[in-house]
C-alpha cells in the first residue's frame, strides 16, 4: 500500500502530474466512432485501445511498465487470496440465486462474470476509505466484511440497508440508478473539510492530520447505464473542480437490464472523463490484478491531492440483470460464450497453476472455503427475524414527531380490536 | 437580550451567521452564495467571515448539491442548502424525496440527514416564469421532510437556526415578497427557550371565524381580520408556520371556539396543504363547524404571467370574501349536485 518509501509514491511526487493522464487520454486514441455494440477488447496485454491488461483471458502475464509498480508487492500468496475471494464471491451469488429460486429471497441481481471487477478495486481499498455502490457489488461488500444474513437481508424484503454503513464504511445499496455518486462526491469534500477543520485546529477532524493531504478516499460503483444519468455528470462536474478525494468505478458490463451500451455512448466510456478534466483509464475489468493496479493508483491519486480518476471497467454481465429478468430475450447465447472464454476466476487459476502455485489440493481448499461461506450465507437466512409490525413507522424521524407516533397508535388499537374480537390481532 | 430592526432576509443571514458560530460542521452549499452573497443577498458577507470551506459556491446543478450535501452528512456535516428559486428545487427533487428523505428510514437510523433546504417561495413579485412557485404539497407529502415557512424576521432567524439544529431534513421556506419587510430581531435567542418549531401561533385572537396562514399570507389574513372588525367579524389568525408536522391541535383549539375556518394559501388548491387541514378540521371539530371549511388558494394552473398574479395570489378581497362565505354572508358558491345517480352511473 502507498507509504512514503513507496516507488508509487516517489513516481507521483516527482511527476507532479499523473503519467495515467496521458495513459488515460491515450486511451481514447480511437477516434473512430463506436461500433454499434462495441466488440471487446482483443486479448494479449497490448490491447491496442489503451485497455489496461496484465493477465490475459489464457492466464499469461504480460509485464506493463505503467502498472506492473502498482501490484508489485502482489506474490504468488497474494494473488491466491484474490483468486480466493473471487471463487468465494462466485459461490455466493450462485448461493444467492438459488435461495431466491427457493423462495427465501424476494429478488436477487447476480454479479457472475464481475467478480475481478469488484475484487480488484475492493482490495485496493484502505479500511477508512468509504464506499458507495449499486445494488450488485456484493463482492465489494464481501471485502468489506459483509457477510451472512447481513447480504441478504435487503433481498428478503426485510429492511432497506442491510448494514450499518458507518460500520462497514459502505453505504447501503443504491436504487436510482447513478445518485449514489454525488453522495460519494459529497463525503470526499467532508474529507477536504475536516482536513481544513484540522489545519485551523479549532475541530477534531476523522483522521487527517495538519497540512497533510488526506488520508481517506471514497469510491464510487455505477454501470455504463448510469453514466446516462445526469447524477453522474454532475458527480463528475462536482469531483472535478473541487479535486475531491474520490474514484469513479464503472463496471462497463455491457447491459444495463436489456439495453446495450452504444445506447448510454457513441463513444468508449472512458472518453467521458476527458470533458471533466479528470484522468479517465479503462481497464479489463476480467483481469483482477490490472483492476487492483488501476484502483491503487486512482486512490493515491485521490490521498495526494490529484482529485477524482474515472475507470471504466470492462466487464460482462453473464447472468440476468436480476432474478426477475429474462437475458435471452435480448442477446444471443454466442456472447455469452464468447465472454465465458474471458472468465475472471479460471484465468486466475490457469496462470497460478503455470506459475506451480496452485494445484489441486490448493483448488479444493479453496472450493471448501467458500462452500462453508455459502453454508454459512444460508443458515444466516434462517436468522433473519421479520420484522415486525412497528417497523413500518420506525426511524422515519430522528427527532420525535407526535403526529406520526399518534398515527401508529391508532393503528395498534385497529390491530388491538382483532385480538378482541377474534382472539388475535398483533 | 438585545434586539435589532432586521428585514427578513437580515433576520436569515443573523440566523445564519449564529449557526455557522455555533457548530462547526455546519456548512452552507448553493449557487453564487460566497462573493454575492446569494440572488436575495441572505448569505451576505459569511464567506468572508467563515471561509470558502464553510460557505461554498457550487456548480449549476440542483441535484449536485442536494447529492452532495447527502454524502457530508453521511461525514458529519449539517448542509444548509440554498435553492436560489422554488422553480428549480424541481430537478433535485429525486435526491430530496427518494434519499434525503429516506435515508434515516432506510439505514435504521444509523444516518441522519441534518439537511436544512432554503427555498425563497411563491410571487407577488412579478418574477419570470419559475421563479414564483409554491411547491410546499410535494415535501409536505414526503414522509421523513419536514417543512416550515416563516413570516417575520425573528422568526426567520430563530426557526432557522432550530431547523440547522434538528437532526431531520427540513425544507424552509422563505417568502420572497417579505425578505424586505422589517421586524424587531433577537438574534441570539436561546433555542431551548424558543417555541418549538412546529409550534403554531395564534397571531391575532378573535371569536368568530378562525383563518389560518403562513409565510407571506399571514399578512394578508391579518389585513383581512383588521378590515373585517371594521365589518362586525372578530377573526382570529394563525400563523401555521410548521406545515409537517402542522400543528392541528392548535387549529382544532381554535375552531372549536370559532366555529368557522378558512384556509389560505398560495399554492393549488387540489391536494394543496388546505384540504388536509379542512379534512382534519372536519374530522376533529365536525360538532362544533358552522359552516363548511373554506380555502382561499392560487388556481389550479401552472403561475400565470406577472402580469396576471394579481388573479392568482390571494389577497386581501379574496381573503374577506372567503371569511363572508364562512359568515354566510355570501354563497359558498361550490357547485352542488348537478348529475343524477343514472347519469352518474351512464
Amino acid at each position: 500500500m502507498p507509504s512514503t518509501t513507496d516507488p508509487r509514491t516517489r513516481r507521483l511526487s516527482r511527476a507532479g502530474h499523473d503519467s495515467s493522464v496521458d495513459s488515460a487520454h491515450g486511451g481514447a486514441r480511437d477516434h473512430a466512432p463506436a461500433p454499434a455494440h462495441p466488440a471487446p477488447a482483443p486479448d494479449g496485454a497490448q490491447t491496442g485501445d489503451g485497455t489496461v491488461r496484465l493477465i490475459d483471458a489464457d492466464g499469461v502475464r504480460h509485464p506493463d511498465a505503467a502498472y506492473d509498480r502498482w501490484v508489485e508487492d502482489v506474490d504468488h500468496a497474494a494473488l491466491r487470496e484474490l483468486y480466493e475471494d473471487m471463487v468465494v464471491v462466485r459461490r455466493i451469488d450462485t448461493e444467492a440465486t438459488a435461495l431466491q429460486r427457493q423462495g427465501q429471497l424476494a429478488l436477487w441481481p447476480p454479479l457472475l462474470g464481475q467478480e475481478a471487477a469488484q475484487i480488484g478495486s475492493a482490495r485496493a481499498l484502505e479500511t477508512d476509505d468509504f464506499v458507495f455502490s449499486s445494488y450488485r457489488e456484493h463482492g465489494v461488500a464481501h471485502v468489506r466484511g459483509i457477510a451472512g444474513a447481513d447480504l441478504l437481508r435487503v433481498w428478503r424484503g426485510v429492511t432497506g440497508a442491510g448494514w450499518d454503513p458507518h460500520e462497514a464504511r459502505m453505504a447501503p445499496m443504491q436504487v436510482i440508478i447513478g445518485a449514489q455518486a454525488l453522495h460519494a462526491v459529497g463525503y470526499a469534500v467532508g474529507i477536504l473539510a475536516d482536513q481544513e477543520t484540522d489545519e485551523r485546529g479549532e475541530a477534531p477532524g476523522s483522521g487527517a492530520t495538519a497540512g497533510a493531504a488526506p488520508t481517506e478516499a471514497v469510491i464510487s460503483y455505477f454501470g455504463d447505464g448510469a453514466t446516462s444519468q445526469g447524477d453522474v455528470a454532475e458527480a463528475f462536474t462536482f469531483a472535478s473542480t473541487w479535486t475531491a478525494p474520490v474514484v469513479f468505478f464503472c463496471q462497463n458490463n455491457q447491459w444495463a437490464i436489456s439495453e446495450p451500451v452504444s445506447l448510454q455512448s457513441k463513444v468508449p466510456l472512458v472518453e467521458r472523463a476527458r470533458g471533466y478534466g479528470m484522468p479517465g483509464v479503462r481497464v479489463d475489468g476480467n483481469d483482477v490484478l490490472a483492476v487492483l493496479a488501476v484502483t491503487r493508483e486512482a486512490l493515491h491519486r485521490a490521498r495526494t491531492g490529484g482529485g477524482p480518476t474515472f475507470i471504466e471497467a470492462v466487464t460482462y454481465r453473464r447472468g440476468p440483470h436480476t432474478t426477475a429478468d429474462d437475458p435471452t430475450r435480448y442477446r444471443t447465447s454466442a456472447e455469452i460464450e464468447h465472454w465465458e472464454a474471458r472468465d475472471p476466476v479460471s484465468r486466475v487459476a490457469t496462470h497460478l497453476r503455470s506459475e506451480g502455485a496452485l494445484d489441486d489440493d490448493g483448488e479444493a481448499r479453496v472450493q471448501a472455503a467458500a462452500d462453508a461461506v455459502a453454508a454459512e450465507l444460508r443458515a444466516g437466512v434462517t436468522t433473519i427475524a421479520d420484522p415486525s409490525w412497528q417497523d413500518v413507522f420506525a426511524d422515519v424521524y430522528a427527532e420525535p414527531h407526535a403526529e406520526l407516533e399518534a398515527e401508529r397508535d391508532a393503528y395498534a388499537r385497529y390491530l388491538d380490536g382483532f385480538a378482541t374480537t377474534e382472539g388475535g390481532g398483533r | 437580550m438585545t434586539t435589532q430592526t432586521l428585514t427578513l432576509a437580515q433576520g436569515l443571514n443573523a440566523g445564519l451567521r449564529q449557526a455557522l458560530a455555533d457548530d462547526d460542521h455546519v456548512v452552507l452549499l448553493g449557487e453564487d452564495i460566497g462573493a454575492l452573497g446569494g440572488v436575495f443577498r441572505v448569505t451576505d458577507g459569511l464567506q468572508r467571515e467563515f471561509g470558502p470551506r464553510r460557505v461554498v459556491d457550487t456548480p449549476l446543478a440542483e441535484s449536485g448539491i442536494l447529492g452532495t450535501a447527502i454524502g457530508m452528512s453521511y461525514r458529519g456535516y449539517r448542509p444548509v442548502v440554498e435553492i436560489q428559486f422554488d422553480g428549480f428545487v424541481y430537478v433535485a427533487f429525486d435526491q430530496i424525496v427518494s434519499q434525503v428523505a429516506k435515508m434515516h428510514a432506510r439505514t435504521r437510523g444509523k444516518v441522519p440527514m441534518p439537511i436544512t433546504i432554503r427555498i425563497p417561495v411563491a410571487g407577488g413579485i412579478g418574477a419570470a416564469e419559475h421563479h414564483s412557485e409554491s411547491p410546499e404539497t410535494y415535501f409536505v407529502h414526503t414522509a421523513g421532510l419536514r417543512v416550515v415557512s416563516v413570516s417575520n424576521p425573528q422568526d426567520a432567524s430563530t426557526v432557522l437556526r432550530q431547523a440547522i439544529a434538528c437532526d431531520d431534513p427540513v425544507i424552509f421556506f422563505e417568502p420572497k415578497r417579505l425578505y424586505h419587510v422589517k421586524g424587531e430581531v433577537d438574534a441570539a435567542v436561546d433555542l431551548a427557550d424558543a417555541p418549538p418549531m412546529s409550534a403554531a401561533h395564534v397571531v391575532r385572537p378573535g371569536r368568530d371565524v378562525t383563518v389560518v396562514s403562513w409565510g407571506s399570507h399571514v399578512a394578508t389574513a391579518i389585513d383581512a381580520a383588521e378590515a373585517m372588525a371594521d365589518d362586525g367579524a372578530s377573526v382570529e389568525v394563525i400563523d401555521l408556520r410548521s406545515l409537517s408536522p402542522w400543528d392541528a391541535d392548535a387549529v382544532a383549539e381554535s375552531v372549536r371556539r370559532t366555529g368557522r375556518l378558512v384556509v389560505v394559501h398560495e399554492g393549488p388548491r387540489q391536494v394543496g396543504v388546505g384540504a388536509e387541514i379542512c379534512a382534519t378540521v372536519t374530522e376533529r371539530c365536525f360538532e362544533h363547524l358552522e359552516a363548511p371549511p373554506v380555502r382561499v388558494t392560487g388556481h389550479d394552473v401552472p403561475y400565470p404571467p406577472a402580469k396576471l398574479e394579481g388573479h392568482h395570489v390571494p389577497d386581501l378581497d379574496r381573503v374577506c370574501f372567503g371569511i363572508d362565505q364562512v359568515l354566510g354572508r355570501v354563497p359558498l358558491d361550490v357547485p352542488t349536485v348537478t348529475r343524477t345517480a343514472q347519469e352518474v352511473a351512464a
